[in-house]
């Protein structure tokens, strides 16, 4: 028996929601003529006024009262006492019937259960405008009209809203279908997005994600993307306003990624899954149009790189030999969370004939030694993508991932005399006064192993950094939350 | 049996995804108080005798210290070409817009 005790908005007594076009309900349909006899109770018929025949019977034509007491099958019986909702039933439970109306004998002849009928009120094709209907007032955005002449995706284009790709109109109806992706409220401020410094609703960031491409249910991590990359340390605005070519990579980890149907696994950096590519795009679109971030203007990349569309991609943590990069970094096992990182475009370390943990560890230190230029030590973090068929090499010897990255470190110390400025024929390099020193290509946290990547292939990327720690950006982890109920 | 299909041309919204620190509709740049050294555009639609008017009213600017420009619509049944629009927008400082049948 249900025993959870909510406000409700109906009047004391015991109502009964139904509809003719619901076998369920068309078989209890005698039964409830007689209880408004004897017992009083209100009917309400989403589709058919006269049904019950007989009855004095509420129309439900819009929906409201369905909607507002979350009618998800009918017939559904409710019962309030003193403005609480004190008991429901849900589709035909002869025992349960029999309890709320005192009557053992209650439906004799009939089944002892049949299962209700989906209600009008979630109907695939009603649900979207109803949500607007009756909960669109909760959004608070401008509403811009199109022009009965003007095509609506060119519209969006003249706006200046779009990353140069096309998007998807964000209406009343997709914005609160996205909503219902998260618990927050639209009105909630989930972070201050720069450059312009702007209070980020989480109404906005579904706006955007909207227009994105999003899922519903990519919407959490979205959020929890924009408050990593919003935060002081990860420094969207010095990534923005940076001519080097970096924007924020999104790594997600824990099991929701897998849930929400990421790729991890072949073609991983790529495009062609809708998870991947539009959880990164909503989090830039949110940047651009929010934040106030667009190129050109604050951003002002020499090249920028294509990765600043969209960076987004899941650790293959089923298949890894090592913990992931959020385990390391601090968070739990199987949780979900994003690490972001200020990263430029990817590129291939191949090694197809190491067999030693040994040989590839050289080969991959010899690879990420040339990030932003091999004379360039300290400066720059790297994230470094282990592909499986590179991974199995340090698995099956018994390398961890500190093991890795130790290992990494210690072929990655410079001799000041190879780096110097003017060294090897190259202007570029260190000041002098390190000539006689040894440096660490990388500071002692500024690798970020990961694994991920096609089953087939020997090959690792890297994916380097920019100006690292406090004087540019420090990668940031943060927990995916408020996943939506709904 | 055809049946044809009418549309009812309702009004479509779509939320606004920026900050909202700009305006939503370009706002009407304030009106030069002088024409004096400006270039002011004449766009004839190609209807019959209106080059005659036009004719009239660059003598009219002309007199008060404007430049003055023509250009010509293909056809008075269609929007001006993108690229005349372009064209004016860039060449001109003013332009005067209006009807005459």
């Amino acid at each position: 028996m249900p025993s959870v005790v909510t406000q409700s908005t109906l009047p004391d007594g015991v109502h009964v929601i139904v509809k003719r076009d619901c076998a369920t309900c068309v078989m209890v349909a005698p039964l409830l003529t007689q209880l408004q006899s004897s017992h009083s109770i209100t009917i309400y018929s989403q589709d058919d006024a006269s049904f019950p025949d007989g009855a004095e019977v509420i129309h439900d034509a819009d929906l409201s009262i369905s909607w507002h007491n979350n009618i998800e099958t009918v017939p559904t019986v409710i019962k309030v006492v003193n403005g609480a909702e004190t008991e429901r039933i849900v589709g035909w439970l002869q025992n349960e019937w029999a309890h709320t109306f005192d009557l053992p004998n209650i439906g004799d002849g009939l089944p002892a259960y049949r299962p209700g009928c989906g209600s009008l009120s979630v109907d695939p094709d009603k649900v979207d405008a109803l949500r607007a209907k009756f909960e669109g007032s909760l959004l608070v955005s401008r509403r811009v009209e199109i022009a009965s002449l003007e095509d609506e995706m060119e519209a969006l284009f003249a706006r200046g809203w779009t990353d140069g790709l096309p998007v998807v109109p964000p209406t009343q109806e997709r914005v609160m279908r996205m909503l219902a992706g998260t618990s927050l409220a639209p009105s909630d401020i989930v972070a201050i997005a720069p450059p312009d410094l702007v209070e980020l609703t989480v109404e906005k960031i579904a706006v955007n994600a909207v227009m994105a491409g999003c899922l519903p249910e990519y919407l959490p991590w979205v959020i929890a993307a924009l408050k990593a990359v919003c935060t002081d340390e990860f420094n969207m605005h010095g990534v923005l306003a940076t001519t080097m070519p970096v924007g924020p990579v999104i790594v997600c980890s824990g099991p929701g990624s897998r849930a929400i149907g990421m790729n991890s696994g072949v073609n991983v950096l790529g495009q062609g899954n809708r998870a991947n590519m539009t959880i990164g795009r909503a989090v830039q679109l949110t940047i651009r149009n929010v934040g106030g971030g667009r190129p050109g203007e604050i951003d002002r990349a020499a090249h920028g790189m294509p990765g600043k569309l969209s960076f987004c991609f899941a650790e293959d943590e089923i298949g890894s030999p090592w913990t992931s990069l959020a385990v390391a970094r601090g968070v739990e096992a199987d949780t979900d969370a994003v690490t972001v990182f200020a990263g430029e475009g990817p590129r291939c370390v191949t090694d197809q004939l190491a067999r030693t943990p040994e040989q590839l560890v050289t080969s991959l230190a010899a690879t990420l030694l040339t990030v932003e230029h091999p004379k360039l030590p300290l400066a720059y973090d790297a994230m470094l993508v282990v592909g499986p068929e590179h991974a199995r090499v340090f698995g099956e010897a018994g390398w961890s991932r500190e093991r890795v990255i130790e290992e990494l470190h210690a072929r990655l110390q410079l001799k000041g005399t190879d780096i110097v400025r003017g060294s090897h024929g190259m202007a570029e390099g260190v000041l002098q006064k390190y000539e006689q020193l040894t440096v660490s290509k990388f500071r002692p946290n500024g690798i970020l192993l990961v694994h991920a990547g096609g089953g087939a292939g020997l090959f690792s990327e890297i994916i380097g950094g920019w100006a690292s720690g406090a004087v540019g950006s420090e990668p940031v982890t943060q927990l995916v939350t408020n996943v939506g109920t709904r | 049996m055809t049946t044809i299909k009418t549309t009812v041309n309702t009004a479509r919204f779509v939320l606004d995804p920026t900050s909202e620190q700009n305006p939503s509709q370009r706002q009407i740049l304030a009106r030069p108080s002088s024409l004096k050294g400006l270039t002011v555009g004449l766009l004839d639609i190609s209807k019959a005798r209106g080059d005659v008017f036009l004719d009239q009213l660059e003598r009219r600017l002309v007199g008060v210290g404007a430049t003055v420009k023509r250009f010509r619509k293909p056809t008075f049944t269609k929007p001006a070409p993108v690229d005349l629009r372009h064209e004016i927008a860039i060449s001109c400082n003013v332009v005067i817009e209006a009807l005459a049948d």
